[in-house]
This record gives structure tokens, C-alpha cells and sequence, in this order.
């Protein structure tokens, strides 16, 4: 068995699994958040974004996806990198600015969710 | 017609080329890609590839025509040369030993890999041990694989990760002992799949489906793996 110590899961199933539902996540997100921007994207105002985006469900939600975003993206990256850079360093200097991203990412998504 | 063959020979050249020849068909028939070779190889002795049975069934002359893996012995020329010229290189992804001939160590190092035998510590009863015809039917499709790379050599998967990916005609074989009734090493042999590249490498584009000479899927018997790891893993 191929061992490796950088990919998500440790496991080809695990990583696979994961990759399908975040992706589901933000498959269902997306019909969401474009869904309601059309019914109320016409003439929208800060303050009904702000109340939208506001709700419980709907922050509980967008982390949700902040997450499966990372998650997806580490994932697929991850596969990226160890098919196509073939020098060792570079690709882990590729993978932790990518690792580094994300997690600024993650962390400013929840300031903002819950920050407010 | 006129042939452009890939060249190496390491003992001389310093990089490979390719050497562009013109060759007379006989009026009125359909050659094989490797009976084009025969002439060239008639003119210039140089000329190195594999070829053994000459009717499919060896798996030797698998080779790179018209940007399309094939074997030579059975593909007519009528099939891959659209606009007058034939195109003949090696195998892509492995090593060039000379001209059309390549290295194929780590094609069989994966097979190896997967164990390709029957794993099982039951003393056999009486004679052998038997199948039900629908047990035996599960082998279908599975079991005709032969070996001639064809399908991993045209796997961008395989070329970017050939000592990690087994590769279809690997994982194919993978199949073909798992589906198999007398098998007693399931869990071993999923065991040894469960990582991200053994497996899970292959994105299900089909170049192997598409390349196979034999017509065989290999995509269907990766796809019936994941199901037995993920059913295991969860």
C-alpha cells in the first residue's frame, strides 16, 4: 500500500467520500444562495442581505460550505500537485501556501459569519 | 504511403527522431500496421519492435499509432490512417529501450502488486474446487486481459504516477481475483488498494476503455473496487 503524509484522510475511500459530499454541500449552497437572489435579488438592500445572511441557519449553513469549500479544494489540489510537480520542494511550497489560504480563509469566513 | 517511425537506438543516437519512409501496399488490400513494419524492417534491418503471434492474442506489438495504442498485428491500416500518413511510435510513459521497443518493468511491477493468482488456505476437496456457472460468469470480461499495456500505457494517471497508480490493466486483474468465488483474500487485497493513489488515481476518463484491444472495460471492474472499498470502509 502507498502510504502519504499530506493528503487529507490517510485513505483513498476517506479523501474519496469527502470529496463527494462537500461537493454535494456546495452543489445544494449554490441552488440556495443563487435560488434566493433571484426571488429577491431585484432591488436588494443591505439591510435585507444583512438580515438574510443574519439567520441562524443561514451562517450555520455558509460554514458549512466555507468548510466543505476547503476541505474540496485540499482534496483536489493535493491530487493536483502530486501528479503534476514532480520536484519534491515545490510541491510542498505549493501545498502549504495552499494549506495556508485555505486556513486564512476558514478563519475569515467565521469572523465574518459570527463576527457581526 | 508514407511512414514516420519513431527512432532511438541509445548506443548511437543521442536523442530519439523520427525517420519518415515510403512505403508501396500492394494494390487492393487492407495491411495490418504490422505487416507495414515487416516491409520497412525487409529494407532496414535496424527497425526494432516486439511482435510474436501476429494475431492479437500474444499481446506484444502493442504500439502508439496515429496517436492512438493499439496492436499492430491487428489493426488495420485503413482504420488509423485518415490523411495518407501513418505514425508509428512506442508505447507513451515508459521507458524507450530502442525504436518501438519499451521498458516495461514497472507495467509488470504493478501487476506483481496485485497478486494475480488465487490466495486461498482451504485445502482443496477431492479434485478442484468448483464454480457455479454463475460464479464462473463473474470472470467474464475480466480474465481475457493480456497484458499488453495498451490501456495504462494511454492513462495520463498511470504516466504521472506509475510506481503509486496500479494502473487499469492492473486494477482490472485486481478485479478479476476479487470477483473470484475460490478467492479467500478479499480483505487483504482491499487492504492493499485503500490509499489515494493504488486506486483511487484513476479520474474515469477512459482512455483504457477506449484503447483496449480486447474490448475489455477496465473503468466498470475500477468503479466495482471502489464499491467493495467503500462498502468495507463503511
Amino acid at each position: 500500500m502507498v502510504t502519504s503524509v499530506l493528503n487529507y484522510g490517510r485513505s483513498g475511500v476517506h479523501d474519496w467520500v469527502m470529496q463527494r459530499f462537500s461537493a454535494l454541500v456546495l452543489a445544494a449552497y449554490t441552488v440556495v444562495m443563487v435560488g434566493w437572489l433571484l426571488v429577491n435579488g431585484e432591488a436588494l438592500t443591505f439591510a435585507q442581505w444583512r438580515e438574510f445572511m443574519g439567520q441562524t441557519w443561514v451562517r450555520i449553513f455558509s460554514l458549512l460550505a466555507v468548510l466543505s469549500l476547503a476541505g474540496h479544494a485540499w482534496i483536489g489540489l493535493w491530487t493536483v500537485a502530486t501528479d503534476y510537480l514532480k520536484v519534491n520542494w515545490v510541491r510542498v511550497a505549493f501545498l502549504a501556501t495552499i494549506a495556508v489560504s485555505l486556513f486564512v480563509y476558514v478563519v475569515w469566513a467565521i469572523s465574518i459569519l459570527w463576527g457581526f | 504511403m508514407q511512414v514516420s517511425v519513431y527512432r532511438y537506438n541509445p548506443e548511437t543516437d543521442r536523442e530519439p527522431y523520427m525517420q519518415d519512409v515510403e512505403v508501396n501496399l500492394p494494390e487492393g488490400k487492407d495491411l495490418m500496421v504490422l505487416d507495414v513494419l515487416n516491409l520497412i524492417k525487409d529494407k532496414d534491418q535496424t527497425l526494432s519492435y516486439r511482435r510474436s503471434c501476429r494475431e492479437g492474442v500474444c499481446g506484444s506489438d502493442g504500439m502508439n499509432m496515429n496517436g492512438k495504442n493499439g496492436l499492430a498485428c491487428i489493426t488495420p491500416v485503413s482504420e488509423v490512417v485518415k490523411h495518407g500518413k501513418l505514425v508509428v511510435r512506442p508505447l507513451p510513459g515508459l521507458p524507450v529501450i530502442r525504436d518501438l521497443v519499451v521498458d516495461m518493468s514497472v507495467f509488470y511491477k504493478q501487476y506483481q502488486r496485485i497478486k494475480p493468482y488465487l490466495l486461498n488456505s482451504t485445502p482443496a476437496s477431492g479434485r478442484e474446487r468448483l464454480q457455479s456457472p454463475e460464479e464462473r460468469a463473474k470472470l467474464d470480461g475480466l480474465y481475457e486481459c493480456i497484458l499488453c499495456a495498451c490501456c495504462s500505457t494511454s492513462c495520463p494517471s498511470f504516466w504521472w504516477n506509475p510506481e503509486k497508480f496500479v494502473g487499469p490493466a492492473g486494477l482490472l486483474q485486481a478485479y478479476r481475483f476479487l470477483a473470484d468465488s475460490r478467492d479467500e483474500a478479499t480483505e487483504e487485497r482491499l487492504a492493499g488498494l485503500d490509499d489515494p493513489f493504488s486506486v483511487f488515481r484513476c479520474r474515469g476518463i477512459m482512455n483504457c476503455v477506449s484503447v483496449c484491444p480486447k474490448g475489455l472495460n477496465p473503468t466498470k471492474a475500477i468503479g466495482h473496487i471502489r464499491d467493495m472499498l467503500l462498502s468495507r470502509a463503511t
